[in-house]
């Protein structure tokens, strides 16, 4: 009894003392909201730092430097993740090192949506002049936020839209590589007596089919009798899935496994059985044991560079930045400068090494481009002739399923499996 | 497609779901529940790896990342014993602190070139030759494997079995009368919930070491603690259901990957030749366990029939009435 009371009344002083507080506070909370964003705009113009960590997703937004130029990238993963996110890393560090007077940041571990939106706008209300957005998932909320901030700059990797004026895309032809890396593992299934190689995709988006048909085209030139099979593992980064995607692959018949995922899982399964190999993708440091055969990878800093300069000088164009190996954005590790091949490359055909050499520095060059790998004839596996001879696929078909964006129409578009390719296309 | 194949590899990848579920079964049959079971493997496979390559052995890399966890476990503890704060909100926010603490930790172990070493795989002399079982359960398998195999019969019997197994359910169902027969709720929920720890450490540690070698940042584990979550509820609490639930869940986990090879199943057309929906299927699983854990963990009818204990969630206040 004596406790109810007790309770009762606990329960009302708490009550009366959370109502008290609130009280008067409620007719001024709508006064506050405006009185804190017109601070935050005085303090853009002055261009001083807000000081307020306002609504950013919980996270700290760092700070620009006056009188530098302030560039920041926001990451998926953490900077080390051993992939993607670590790539963009070393590439604004790239930026920080190479070019003069900028202050460079990162973000790292932003979700994408909501979260990543309160983090762009962040940023941009912080002072910086331009951000790079590393996800796809940020497409959104960096087109809502350079709305909001014209003075700053966002260049988005690996989507699709740009407003033209200070949103922009941006990607590369890892498809280039990915060819390269097809006419590898050709070549070593060749030699070795094999007749099948595995492709390990993420999500069936065009991008997955443009870079697993250039793998597969690479296979074709080294070995014509040598068949691809498929298996879709729906994750970007996901060491147990992976390494059972790869298991999978093997386990049927295939003598080289492609990921198109972050992690080495590929070279890793490959360690576990005798005589087969793995090409590991997307950083430079994945390839680190001898069953890699090699590793596609991104070079962002030069790429970063390239833009950050432009932009200082007023110049950079926002748009459909599509860049080729010849800007220096693109790897094979192994065969880059300073590279050693690893030892599943060294024991291969002098005639094909010689000619995935001389193609990739036809590449770097830039005399060989990601239009010269989708040139006719090309069969797909149900017998259709997807592109006729001496024809070539646009940028719009390269790039999308038909019938392809507004302004950006394709008229066949990436949604079709080469011929040696041994897979139904998934459902969309 | 050869379903012998796709047995083994659920049996291989299935055991990190196995330590992390037994663990979790050990820590909420003493009341506790704890939701960072994904944080503290993280912490599990980032210690296992860090000290691995520093010392070159596995086995010290492997007893770091269980104390190592267990260590991080008795925050969760110390929050929710001692301060009876509310055991959902402090393992999700434990969840949080863990992935911080591994991330800041494990700066750098990427970029490791030089090998680390891995667990040993093995097949049993005698019992590999046994046709089918022995292929799927004695064939090539991880050291961790076979420990596995140990492990649930050891963890059945001391739970269902023994005296102090005895003390642990007692103090999950009814905190109030195992105090009034002199046993320490308080001492035994703590030491349960290390040993929750102790167990995601050593999930951690089978991914790292052995499943797929390497640190992989934040993503190392992707919701692996949080299927081990579901499949608690799943094997309602016994570590013999649990080593089914793990290992079904690994063999479906590998069946969806290997169902896309062939075009012909037993003669017909195979309806998943490349269907995409199914992955996306097992990609959403952990989240909907998670619902349907909160679900099961509100309404006292559920919680009866599926055999939750009955303290689970629950702080114990001593010479409070009730439970």
């Amino acid at each position: 009894m004596k406790n109810k009371v007790f309770w009762l009344l606990s329960v009302l002083l708490i009550a009366a003392m959370v109502l008290g507080a609130c009280a008067p506070a409620a007719p001024d909370a709508p006064a506050e909201e405006p009185a804190e964003e017109a601070m935050a705009e005085e303090e853009e113009m002055a261009e001083e730092p807000a000081e307020e960590e306002a609504a950013t997703g919980g996270l700290q937004i760092p700070d620009v430097e006056e009188g530098k130029f302030n560039v920041a990238v926001v990451m998926l993963s953490n900077h080390d993740d051993g992939g993607w996110s670590q790539a963009q890393w070393d590439g604004i560090n790239y930026v920080a090192e190479n070019v003069d007077g900028v202050n460079t940041a990162y973000m790292e571990l932003v979700a994408e949506g909501a979260d990543s939106e309160q983090v762009f706008r962040g940023l941009a209300r912080k002072g910086f002049d331009l951000i790079f957005g590393g996800s796809f998932g940020y497409m959104d909320a960096m087109e809502v936020v350079a709305e909001e901030f014209p003075d700053a700059g966002f260049v988005h990797i690996s989507g699709y839209k740009s407003n033209m004026t200070n949103f922009g895309n941006l990607f590369g032809a890892m498809e280039d590589m990915k060819f390269l890396a097809g006419m590898l593992a050709g070549s070593r299934a060749k030699t070795d007596g094999a007749d099948k190689v595995g492709g390990m995709a993420t999500f069936p988006i065009p991008e997955e089919f443009r870079l697993f048909n250039a793998y597969s085209l690479g296979v074709q030139k080294t070995c014509p009798e040598c068949t691809v099979d498929i298996r879709w593992i729906y994750t970007w980064h996901d060491p147990v899935v992976e390494r059972e995607g790869s298991d999978s692959l093997f386990d049927a018949g295939s003598h080289v496994v492609m990921t198109g995922a972050d992690t080495p899982a590929a070279a890793l399964a490959a360690a576990d059985r005798e005589g087969v190999y793995g090409i590991n993708y997307d950083w430079i440091g994945g390839c680190t044991i001898d069953e890699c055969m090699t590793s596609p990878y991104w070079i962002w800093g030069p790429v970063f560079t390239r833009i950050t300069e432009a932009a200082m000088a007023g110049e950079y164009e926002y748009g459909w930045d599509y860049f080729e190996a010849s800007e220096g954005g693109l790897g094979l590790y192994g065969f880059m400068e300073g590279q050693e091949l690893q030892p599943g490359v060294t024991s291969l055909p002098e005639e094909d090494l010689t000619l995935v050499q001389d193609t990739l520095a036809a590449m770097l060059a830039g005399e060989f481009t990601r239009f010269d790998i989708f040139t006719g004839p090309i069969m797909d596996n149900t017998g259709n002739l997807v592109i006729e001879e001496g024809m070539s696929f646009q940028y719009s078909d390269i790039d999308q399923f038909a019938p392809g964006a507004p302004g950006l129409e394709a008229e066949y578009g990436m949604y079709w499996w080469n011929e040696n390719i041994n897979a139904d296309l998934p459902d969309l | 497609m050869d379903l012998i194949i796709i047995l083994a590899s659920g049996v291989a990848t299935g055991t990190v779901l196995l330590y992390a579920t037994v663990g979790e079964i050990f820590s909420e049959r003493s009341g506790v529940l704890n939701l960072g079971v994904e944080g503290m493997m993280l912490v599990g496979a980032m210690f296992a790896y860090k000290v691995t390559a520093a010392t070159q052995s596995p086995l010290l890399g492997l007893l770091a990342a269980m104390l190592a966890a267990g260590a991080v476990s008795q925050v969760h503890a110390f929050i929710t014993i001692t301060l009876q704060a509310d055991q959902v909100i402090s393992g999700l926010a434990l969840n949080f602190l863990a992935t911080g603490i591994s991330l800041v930790l494990g700066e750098g172990l990427t970029s490791l070139r030089d090998v680390v070493p891995q667990l040993p795989k093995f097949s049993i002399p005698v019992l590999s030759e046994i046709p089918w079982l022995g292929d799927i359960f004695f064939n090539n398998q991880s050291v961790m494997v076979y420990v596995g195999f140990i492990f649930i019969p050891l963890a059945w019997y001391y739970i269902n079995r023994t005296r102090p197994g005895m003390h642990l359910r007692a103090v999950g169902e009814y905190p109030a009368a195992a105090d009034t027969l002199g046993i320490g709720v308080y001492a035994l929920r703590y030491y349960y919930v290390f040993v929750g720890g102790l167990l995601a450490g050593l999930a951690g540690a089978t991914i790292s070491l052995s499943i797929s070698p390497g640190w992989f940042g934040a993503l190392t584990t992707s919701g692996q603690g949080w299927i081990a979550v579901g499949l608690v509820i799943f094997a309602q609490w016994n570590p013999i259901r649990a080593a089914f639930g793990a290992y079904t869940f690994g063999a479906l986990r590998r069946l969806v990957l290997d169902i896309q090879g062939p075009a012909t199943v037993l003669g017909l057309a195979n309806p998943f030749f490349y269907n995409s929906n199914l992955g996306f299927f097992l990609k959403m699983l952990p989240f909907a366990f998670t619902v349907v854990f909160l679900v099961i963990g509100s309404r006292e009818a559920m919680r009866k029939r599926v055999g939750t204990p009955a303290a689970l969630g629950l702080p114990y206040i001593r010479g409070q009435r009730g439970l």
